[in-house]
Order: C-alpha cells, then structure tokens, then sequence
C-alpha cells in the first residue's frame, strides 16, 4: 500500500513538474525568440559578413580583405581617437561634476531635493533629436549665436564652434555632459543617501571637516556606484552616434568623426556592409577590453 | 550628524546662509541644463521663417501660433508621425510588460533544463553593442523580410528586451516563494500565478519598467531613421528631422514639434516622476 502511495505520488508529482516544465518553456519563448532572431543572428551573420563583401544575391567571399581594409586606413584610426578623446573625457567631468551636484544636493528637505532632480533630470527626457538642433542653434557660428554673444560680452572673440575642426569635439562634450548630468546625480543621490549616519558620527568624533568627511568618508562609500557609471558611461560613449551625425555629420575635416558614426556611414551611406561589420566587431572588442581593464583597475580596492 | 555640519541654538543662521549659497550655485546650474528646454518651448511661439531670418532673443517678443500651425500644414502626415509614434511606443510596451514579466517569473521561480543556460545568454545579449547588430538587422529586416515602411519592422527589434526581462528576474527573485507554493497548493495554474499573484505584488516595478520602456520608445530616433523610407511611416522623431535641410533649417516649426512631442512626457514626468526617479536607480545601486 505504501509502496503504491508513492509510486503514485511520484508519478503525479513527475507528471506536475513536466507540465511546470512546459509552462516555464512557454514563459520564456518571446524573449527567446526575439533574441535568436534580433541578437543572435544578427551577431553571427555580422560575423560572417565581415568576411565577405555583401551583394544582395550571393556575397562573395574575401577572406580578411575587410579587417585589412579597416587597419589599413587612417580614418578608422582617427575616428578610434576621436571617441577615445570624446570618453575619457565626457565620462570623468560628467561624474566629477555629478559628483558634486549631488552632495550640494543633500543637505535640503526632501522636497526640495527632488525639485532639484526633476531640473535635471529634464533634459533626459527631452527627445534627442529636438535638443541637438537647439544645441546648434545654441553654438551658431554667426556674432549674433547665442553663446558667441555670450561671450562677447566677456570680450571672447567669435568662434566657429562646430565648424572648426579645434572646437568641434569640444562643443560636442560639453553638450554630452550636460544633457547626462541628470541620470548620474539621481544614481549618486540614493548612493549618499544609503550612507549610515554613524560613518559621519565617527568622523566628527576624529575631528574631521567637511571636505575630509567628502574625501575620506563620501567618496570610498560611493565608490561601487562610482565604477558602475564609469563603466556604463565608457561603453554607451564608445558608441556614441547620434548627436555627431545630427549635429555636425562627423565633419569638419573628419574631427568629430566617432567609431558609431564610421559604422554608419561605412554601412548605410557607402553600402560597404562588409567593412561595416568588421569594423563593429574590432569596436566590440575593444568595448570589452575596456570595460574589463576599467573593472579589473577599480575593482582591486572596492569593498561590496 | 550627517555629512553637513549641525548648527544648534543662535549660530542657526549660519546654516540658512550656507544653504542659500548652495541653492544659488544649484539654480545657476540647473539654469544651464534646463536652458535647451526653454529654448525650444519658447523659439516655438515664434514665426516660421527660416533660419536666416530668425531672431535669437531669449523672450519671445512677439507671441504666436504660426510656426504650430506650420508644424501641422507642412507634412499631411504631420499628425500621422505622432501617431506613429504612440502606436510604437504602446505596443512596445505592452509586449514588454507582458513577456518580460512572464519571462522573469520563469527565470526567478521555476525550474527548467537550461534555465542558467538561457539566462546567461540574456546576459550576454545585454552587452552587445548595437553597431553589431545594426547592418544584418537592417539586412534582414528590409532586404530579406521586405518589412519596410511597417509597423511590424518598428516594433519588432524591441518587442521584448533582455533588459527588462533581467529586471524583472531581479525583483521576482526577491519576492517570497511561499505565495507561489501555497498557490500551486491551491491548484493556480502557472499563468494565473503570474497574473494573479506576482503581477500585482510587482506593481512599482512594472510601472517603472513600463515607464522607461516607453520613454525609450517614444524618443527612439536611429531605428525608425533606418527603416522608414515613406514620410507616412515615420515616427515623430524622424519626422522633426525634415525640417531641416542641407542649408536652411525650419527652425520655429520644428521647435513647435518637438515641443509638441515632448508635452506628453513632460505630464507623464511630473505626474510619475517617483516611478522615472526609481527607473534610474533600479538598475544601478544595489540592496
């Protein structure tokens, strides 16, 4: 009898699991699917592709020409250095400057606090598109641009802010870090918030001032957070394509010319889908190469 | 204590002082970053001449509608570009809410050969960068399925991204499966668990999830750029774009568009702004 009890069990219980089995296989098809067919294939077939020069019926097979190609001209060079530049230093000022907002932030009632997040945060929500056109309304070469009367004002002389190849990157980053301020003090506000009072109790018991509190206190316990957008803001900068190609086309003189923007002009302006791929692959890599040296570096002396 | 020092009794003052000094650098620049936004807003109610002939003064001198009325006259499918936009925007995230949070609950609660296995590639497909995708996904789309010009060839990329579905895991991991169990108990089927059960204990999350895919989805510019040959199939986004030319740009009527696109989620901001706040923490600090 009781033998029988647990064969039976058994078999109800199997026969339970086998349907929660399929139920759980059902939960996860869509995901799955749309990720074989937009993910997966896609990353295969750019595989493929980079060793092949694309036609519509039947690409033809060219072994590394396409990688040779890239490494063999200068522009996939410059454009590499341009988002070098472009990250580096986008990504630190944006943090540094977040960085401080936030704890200026801090010491206001809750209301207050998040009045502040909301002005920041705004622009995040603003589309793209319509902000890079008043951006370059806002650096319109002319006397009469409102930043060149700005600055004229303080006896700056005009400047062709987009259109000279010595101010064309730095008008870029300068708009980057504004319109990316507002994710980064959000993420630094619950950071400092989550900080215990005692830490600071501590520190005024050893006398410490304010900025030692900012130095010794604020900054190694926000550290996870720190790596987490420097991270984040390397890799969504290294492939930074939209407010290059809308505002100043990578141009003058290839001087805002990103690796995103190579790719797409390489693929969608030139049709050389081939190169294209070859090139995103090489910039994937060097993505990753990044983000493991920027974690394995900052990582050493994180506590989590 | 905190990291601010304590003023008590008659030094009180010396805390308002500080923190009025603090306020004035904090509106100084919040000035700067909301500065782009008034602009647009304001440069809207101007006329619609072209760019040569406009003024660059910060308040309108004189007030009016022309360059909204320009904005709906230039294309006829001025209106269909924002209505584009919202069927995208709300089918993305539907399909989102839905299959992410389905996905989530199997990833979290159930037990299935190859569910590590299926998670990590997730994982894996969050890294990829897009430049990857970009030209055998337009390939496929266009050249092999001939989808242009449809909503299908829109949606369909980010019908369900293994982003969401990695937050929703996250959170249902966290919830007890004690309610799960003494549901099965009960003989809830496993669709309606979800329904029933996780769906309403994850409300904050959804809605956040919901929120940001929307937010993504309504200003999403690259993909609909790509395949969105006919003016009647762009979205809003796209079509701000045609007002500006190699050398002259609309610049008021395109100002009054993208105002017009911005409106709705400037409500939706002020009356979510909990669930945008805590959609950018979600992801990022943890416990």
């Amino acid at each position: 009898m009781k033998a029988m009890n647990k064969a039976i069990k058994g078999r109800q219980s199997r026969k339970v699991f086998k349907k929660e089995m399929m139920w759980s296989y059902l939960f996860i098809l869509v995901p799955l699917c749309t990720f074989t067919i937009f993910t997966l294939y896609p990353v295969l077939s750019a595989a493929i592709t980079s060793f092949q020069k694309y036609r519509p019926l039947g690409s033809e097979w060219v072994r590394f020409d396409n990688y040779i190609n890239t490494f063999k001209s200068n522009l996939f060079f410059k454009a590499l250095k341009n988002t070098f530049v472009y990250s580096v230093i986008t990504v630190p000022v944006s943090m540094l400057l977040s960085f401080s907002i936030s704890i200026m932030i801090i010491p206001f009632r809750r209301k207050v606090q998040s009045a502040f997040k909301a002005a920041f945060y705004l622009p995040a929500i603003a589309s793209g598109v319509a902000l890079s056109f008043v951006w370059k309304w806002i650096y319109d070469p002319l006397p009469t641009g409102l930043l060149n009367s700005v600055l004229g004002v303080f006896g700056i002389s005009n400047q062709n802010w987009l259109g000279s190849s010595k101010t064309a990157m730095a008008s870029l980053i300068i708009m980057a870090v504004f319109a990316g301020l507002g994710q980064n003090i959000i993420i630094y506000i619950a950071a400092l918030l989550g900080i215990d009072s005692t830490y600071y109790e501590a520190a005024d018991i050893d006398g410490a001032g304010f900025f030692q509190k900012v130095r010794y206190v604020v900054w190694p316990m926000v550290k996870p957070t720190t790596v987490f957008l420097s991270i984040t803001g390397v890799i969504n900068g290294f492939q930074s394509f939209q407010n290059a190609y809308l505002m100043t086309g990578g141009g003058p003189d290839n001087a805002t010319t990103m690796a995103g923007l190579l790719i797409f002009n390489r693929a969608f302006k030139y049709f050389e889908y081939g190169e294209a791929c070859a090139q995103a692959l090489l910039l994937a890599g060097i993505i990753a190469i990044f983000a493991v040296m920027q974690f394995k570096l900052s990582s050493s002396d994180v506590e989590y | 204590m905190g990291l601010y020092k304590k003023y008590i009794g008659k030094y009180k003052y010396k805390a308002k002082i500080r923190n009025t000094f603090i306020a004035v650098i904090l509106l100084c620049i919040a000035a700067v970053t909301l500065f782009p936004i008034y602009y647009m807003i304001v440069s809207s109610f101007g006329a619609p001449t072209e760019a040569g002939g406009a003024s660059y003064s910060l308040i309108p001198k004189a007030f009016t509608l022309d360059s909204y009325k320009f904005f709906f006259d230039y294309s006829r499918y001025s209106v269909r570009w924002l209505f584009n936009s919202l069927v995208v925007a709300v089918t993305v995230t539907v399909c989102n809410v839905v299959f992410a949070s389905l996905a989530g609950y199997a990833f979290a609660k159930m037990r299935f050969p190859g569910c590590k296995f299926f998670f990590f590639l997730l994982l894996v497909a969050m890294m990829v960068p897009y430049q990857v995708t970009q030209v055998p996904l337009y390939i496929l789309v266009v050249n092999v399925l001939k989808l242009q010009d449809t909503y299908v060839a829109l949606v369909a990329p980010t019908l369900v991204t293994c982003y969401n579905v990695f937050l929703a895991k996250q959170f249902f991991t966290s919830l007890p499966t004690s309610i799960i169990e003494s549901a099965k108990i009960e003989g809830c089927s496993q669709p309606l668990i979800v329904w029933k059960i996780v769906m309403p204990l994850s409300k904050t999350i959804l809605s956040v999830m919901a929120i940001m895919t929307f937010l993504g989805e309504w200003n999403t510019f690259f993909w609909p750029f790509l395949v969105c040959n006919s003016e009647a199939m762009q979205t809003i986004q796209v079509g701000l774009k045609n007002f500006s030319f190699a050398n002259t740009t609309y610049f008021a009527p395109m100002m009054a568009g993208a105002t017009i696109s911005a409106l709705p989620m400037f409500v939706l901001f002020f009356s979510l702004q909990r669930y945008f706040l805590e959609g950018v923490t979600v992801g990022a600090v943890k416990g």
